[in-house]
């Protein structure tokens, strides 16, 4: 779903680098592919500096208004991935990367990545009796990128298809690096229904486990403010991978989740004179 | 045509500028880095019309240049050792992408202990990565063989990387007259990178590099080993057709000096060729017949030429600037596994010398032709590294 809206938006004029992850593998095998768009695969934590090589050929050859796309995920931008995509966004090329989250490494089998949220099980943070569920939080993505002085940095998820597309459309005006840090659940690596993973979506986002919002050049701009926020004890209750917590840790994530929200909305008051 | 006095470092950077390298992207390491400030003081004075990413390591380096490549542009990057080394997975993904970037590469030794000098340990442990490798003894070659190297690796049938190798500060930081040619000769002799597939929107939604299965995994590795098995000829012919436009040669995949009549030849490669032809000189007044078959060509490997070598001479001491832990030097033992099903096969000794920068003077060369020329008296160790503290020997 990721794949298509983004495609949806910036049209066929596109070229897309996707590293080792799911979406090596979803594409088919040879000599089949299902994207009609140019695709290059590659190794695992490139995907920053492929798209460098990308934008500078086409660049050479007078081709600027080929969209260049960088689609990996969190493994490959949070992790392994994290210096290529750091010094691709201190150059400043004019190219699109899109974080597709699913919050773990799943291609591989669900081990944990740095996006793994705390509380998670996950092959390798399997709970068992000594309770090793994913002690760490969840590493900021959207901090990240926006201490490199991003010109856009937004977050988007497949519950809401328009609000993803407008902002493409919006970051394709824009010069520069745009970073797009989206929620995509998995069913396998949750221990999620499969039909689930729009309502979970929806859920994320009014849970403020995963708010919608943007960054302008430092300036922050919620795009939903749920009427109706969610505890993470909903949240929660769809998905295996948190079946494990006592009510005590609940309650401390519980206490993250505010916290984080609170200075979210902080930030875009304070943001807003800029 | 401009002569230049230059170091090895710029001739480099020359090579890239004349053969119109488009993209380049490339990291600073000791001793590389006046490659790097070149071509960017090119860029920047607008006389490289080139796009230059300071990637934030070599890894990114070789993965701009394969992508950039994939797109049609004609990519460049230099680096050493620990670069080298960090590269070598995206060192194999440029041949298997089947993307013609050429790479300067300068010969130092690999760490721990860290060590700036020359010897071959990281080029060395790269053979195995689908790329040519080219030996150069001077600057004017650094800077012809990036020419060629375009030329050899571009070609359609081809379509392979090549690194272009240099001793670390012997080259890099020497300083020699260096012709650099008329860019339109060059533009003559090299036309415009022109591959026939590549990733851009206005072809075919082409894929490149996606999921194969076991049945057809082997078709593609076949396929790079069918190319590099063409380049042989392609670096002779190319070496022919740089002497007749640009008035030198350095004989194809290996250069022989008074090898004809030897009674013991040194193979070897880089810049000690340049003091073993001054020996063998010296040597041949004193009656002793010598020579040197300098490995310009590692990969592909030269096996008519070696095994031409070993049935014209009796006796070959094989000097390797590194050594395959385990194993033995590489150069020696893959002249020995080329020359397996001759029939008659000369003497061969290894000499595993030069490493860590351990200065190769004429004396120690002398030392090693004269054991040498004594390898087909009797028995004799295969494998001598020279010069070792406590080892005695030579």
């Amino acid at each position: 779903m990721v794949m298509r809206y983004m495609l949806k938006a910036l049209g066929p004029k596109t070229t897309v680098s996707v590293p080792a992850c799911c979406w090596a593998v979803m594409p088919g095998v040879f000599p089949l592919k299902c994207l009609d768009v140019p695709m290059l695969y590659t190794a695992f934590e490139v995907t920053g500096a492929s798209i460098s090589g990308l934008r500078a050929a086409y660049d050479k050859q007078g081709k600027e208004d080929i969209n260049v796309v960088g689609f990996a995920g969190d493994g490959g931008t949070a992790d392994i991935g994290i210096q290529a995509l750091s010094g691709m966004v201190e150059r400043g090329p004019n190219v699109f990367y899109i974080m597709y989250d699913n919050e773990a490494y799943m291609n591989t089998g669900i081990q944990r990545s740095s996006a793994t949220p705390v509380g998670a099980w996950t092959t390798t943070t399997p709970v068992g009796s000594r309770l090793d569920w994913k002690r760490r939080p969840k590493k900021n993505m959207m901090d990240i990128m926006v201490a490199h002085k991003i010109p856009y940095a937004a977050t988007a998820s497949i519950a809401y298809p328009e609000d993803f597309i407008k902002k493409l459309k919006k970051a394709q005006a824009i010069k520069g690096p745009k970073f797009f840090h989206v929620y995509a659940p998995c069913p396998t690596g949750w221990r999620l229904a499969p039909d689930k993973t729009v309502e979970i979506s929806r859920m994320a986002t009014d849970a403020c486990v995963f708010p919608l919002y943007e960054v302008e050049n430092g300036v922050y701009k919620i795009n939903r403010k749920p009427a109706k926020k969610i505890s993470f004890m909903d949240y929660m209750a769809m998905q295996g991978r948190f079946r494990h917590l006592p009510a005590s840790v609940v309650e401390e994530i519980q206490k993250g989740i505010d916290r984080e929200w609170e200075i979210l909305l902080k930030r875009e008051a304070f943001t807003q004179g800029l | 045509m401009v002569k230049k006095v230059i170091t090895g470092n710029y001739s480099a950077a020359y090579g890239a500028k004349v053969a119109r390298a488009d993209v380049i992207a490339a990291y600073p390491i000791t001793p590389q880095t006046q490659i790097v400030e070149k071509l960017a003081s090119m860029v920047a004075e607008g006389e490289l019309d080139a796009t230059f990413i300071n990637v934030e390591s070599e890894h990114s380096a070789m993965t701009a240049c394969i992508s950039a490549s994939q797109a049609g542009a004609r990519s460049f990057t230099a680096t050493s050792s620990h670069g080298l080394l960090l590269m070598h997975e995206m060192l194999i993904w440029a041949a298997g992408a089947r993307t013609p970037v050429v790479m300067a590469n300068i010969n130092r030794a690999n760490g721990p202990p860290w060590s700036v000098w020359a010897d071959q340990g990281d080029s060395i442990a790269q053979r195995d990565t689908g790329w040519m490798q080219f030996y150069c003894e001077s600057n004017q070659e650094v800077l012809d063989t990036m020419i060629q190297a375009y030329k050899i690796g571009e070609a359609r049938d081809v379509m392979l990387p090549a690194m272009v190798v240099m001793d670390a500060f012997i080259l890099s930081h020497t300083s020699e007259p260096v012709d650099i040619p008329d860019q339109e000769m060059v533009d003559g002799f090299l036309p415009k990178f022109d591959p026939e597939y590549r990733v851009a929107p206005e072809t075919q939604p082409y894929g490149f590099g996606s999921l194969v299965m076991p049945d057809w995994y082997m078709e593609f590795r076949y396929k790079i080993a069918e190319a590099m098995d063409l380049t042989r000829e392609r670096i002779r012919k190319v070496d022919k057709e740089f002497e007749e436009t640009f008035g030198r040669s350095y004989g194809g995949l290996i250069e022989f000096y008074k090898c004809e009549d030897a009674d013991a030849v040194l193979l070897l490669a880089g810049t000690v060729a340049s003091t073993a032809k001054e020996v063998a000189d010296e040597m041949r007044k004193k009656g002793k017949k010598v020579g040197v078959a300098r490995l310009r060509s590692f990969r592909p490997f030269p096996y008519e030429e070696v095994r031409k070598l070993a049935a014209a001479v009796p006796a070959i001491g094989i000097l390797d600037k590194s050594f395959t832990f385990g194993y033995g030097g590489a150069f020696a033992c893959e002249v020995q596994g080329a020359l397996y099903h001759c029939r008659d096969k000369p003497a061969i000794k290894n000499y595993i010398a030069g490493i860590g920068g351990r200065d190769l003077t004429p004396e120690v060369l002398e030392k090693i032709f004269n054991d040498a020329l004594n390898l087909r008296k009797g028995k004799h160790a295969e494998i001598e590294w020279v010069g070792v503290r406590g080892l005695g020997g030579l």
